[in-house]
């Protein structure tokens, strides 16, 4: 019973959250709520037993996201344009068309939610699959044995779309001529260095960690490079890291490392006789581990980036 | 009532609402939004239907949306960066030039 | 009742008292969040009152930890919020008074 208020809680929380995103007039309202809907997303991933999922959205979902909007929000405001450009703010006015949309997207939900009701049963009941095969699969934990080595064509082209995103970002960013210098609010505050001192080693120890506990346990490959993403937000954000105009060859080799590595160990598998991305006998555990360390590193320097949104990245420390 | 369908037509709704406001702003950040929006509501809707067997959770779609908010978090990244662009070059915040915000 | 049946009635009640009284505190907070004129006052209702609220909540929650692993997590999580929040707070309060946020004053 408790239970069932705990879940409607959530749920009206969620709809709601998910309303004032919408249509709240500021935009940075809206963006503040947003973080928020992702927090109360979070819980709902661990009130649905899933553990890694939640790991994933309070590190990317909700903390980079959340990061990258309210950075754009920043630089929209005080991008250097006139100030009498259009307003940020504002409601749209409430026209005729607008309740022909909200009328269709009602009509849609129903819809939806009839097909809902009458699913039928699954034919193929993949979780008790996965359980039978999990001893060939080189790790003790199902959710990354599909990640890794089950659906592992699938993983191989989500690091190929960050790569893309990152080289979008590059080319549709702005060439920068000067390193920008932090205000320095953020640059000589003790609390800061403090904060710099304990935070990044602790942050680096905890990404270890879950890059180890992903054979048993939830972690893996995307949860430790989000946390180490946010160890390198944290730098930039703080200016011990600032934006650089040219990307040297050592970021550049990190940033395709995890793909090559990734594509490396799939055509090897080819070129050995097996199908693509089939690993040896033997050798499973081996190249698993090898392929989430690589691809840590190289998820946590694209987030980095992507936040930056510059080519490279230099030191700046006090 | 299972606490699955529940979720899954909580998932609905938020998707209906995402939908909604992505059709109606004509703001670039705020349809980003509420694509993001739409994006939760279909991550929600996938981890409700790997519980569809009590005993042995799916875990098919966990790996599905883990791959999910990667791939969200790069286009959104993406997006942004182009809009950050079209606001350095032309000033506009709306694809088409139109002004339907009122001004605060 | 003998010792040992206390000490089990201590065991339920202990952890139950502190997350109420923990949720007690969340509330306090977030009423002064909604209640407080300005920013300095929201600043302090927010961060001291969420964070003993926070330290109360795992402090009930790793008294009925089967594991002293999990106990000593739950603390770190505590330590690291404690951290976070201490520094942004600061921060805010910074920024706004250097923005030229002058502190409420009662009017007299």
């Amino acid at each position: 019973m408790m239970a069932w208020a705990f879940d409607a809680l959530l749920a009206a929380g969620l709809l709601w959250l998910g309303w004032r995103t919408i249509a709240s007039p500021s935009l940075f309202k809206a963006v503040v709520l947003f973080i928020v809907l992702g927090l109360l997303m979070t819980l709902c991933w661990a009130r649905l037993g899933a553990p890694d999922v939640a790991l994933a959205e309070a590190a990317i979902g909700t903390g980079l996201t959340g990061a990258l909007l309210l950075n754009t929000y920043r630089l929209l405001l005080t991008d250097g344009r006139p100030p009498e450009d259009r307003a940020l703010e504002g409601r749209p006015r409430a026209t005729v068309f607008h309740l022909i949309l909200a009328l269709l997207s009602m009509g849609l939900v129903g819809v939806l939610g009839w097909a809902l009701l009458i699913l039928p049963e699954p034919a193929v009941d993949l979780g008790v699959l996965v359980q039978m095969r999990l001893d060939e699969s080189g790790v003790s934990h199902p959710v990354t044995a599909v990640l890794l080595n089950f659906r592992g064509y699938d993983t191989l082209l989500e690091v190929a779309v960050l790569l893309l995103a990152i080289l979008g970002v590059w080319s549709v960013s702005e060439t920068i001529t000067a390193p920008q210098t932090p205000p320095d609010l953020i640059y000589d505050s003790i609390l800061i260095s403090a904060l710099i001192r304990l935070l990044v080693p602790l942050a680096t120890l905890i990404a270890g960690y879950l890059l180890w506990a992903g054979a048993h346990a939830p972690g893996g490959a995307f949860q430790a490079g989000a946390v180490l993403a946010a160890v390198g937000v944290l730098l930039r954000l703080t200016g011990r890291i600032q934006p650089a105009p040219v990307a040297p060859a050592w970021l550049r080799s990190i940033v395709a490392l995890g793909l090559g590595v990734f594509s490396a160990v799939a055509i090897g598998a080819l070129a050995l006789g097996g199908n693509l991305l089939e690993y040896p006998q033997g050798w499973v555990e081996a190249l698993i581990v090898t392929i989430e360390s690589c691809l840590t590193i190289s998820i946590a320097l694209i987030l980095t980036l992507l936040f930056s949104g510059a080519p490279g990245l230099q030191r700046h420390w006090p | 009532m299972t606490q699955g369908l529940f979720f899954a037509l909580t998932a609905v709704g938020l998707f209906g609402i995402g939908l909604y406001g992505f059709l109606v702003h004509g703001h670039l950040l705020r349809k980003i939004l509420a694509l993001n929006v739409m994006g939760n509501a279909v991550f929600l809707l996938l981890i409700t239907l790997a519980r569809r067997n009590p005993t042995v959770i799916d875990p098919v779609p966990h790996a599905m949306v883990l791959t999910g908010i990667v791939i969200a978090v790069s286009a959104t990244a993406f997006a942004l960066a182009l809009v950050r662009r079209l606001h350095r070059e032309t000033g506009e915040t709306h694809l088409d030039g139109t002004d339907d915000e009122e001004p605060s | 009742m003998n010792p040992s049946e206390l000490l089990a009635l201590l065991n339920i009640l202990l952890p139950i008292a502190l997350i109420v009284l923990g949720a007690v505190f969340f509330f306090a907070g977030t009423v002064g969040l909604l209640r407080f004129p300005d920013v300095y006052t929201r600043l302090h209702a927010l961060t001291k009152a969420d964070n003993l609220g926070l330290g109360l909540i795992c402090l009930g929650l790793a008294w009925q930890a089967e594991a002293l692993a999990i106990a000593s997590k739950l603390l770190l999580v505590w330590l690291l919020a404690l951290l976070a929040s201490t520094v942004s707070c600061h921060l805010v309060a910074r920024y706004a008074l250097r923005s030229g946020i002058m502190p409420w004053r009662r009017k007299p």
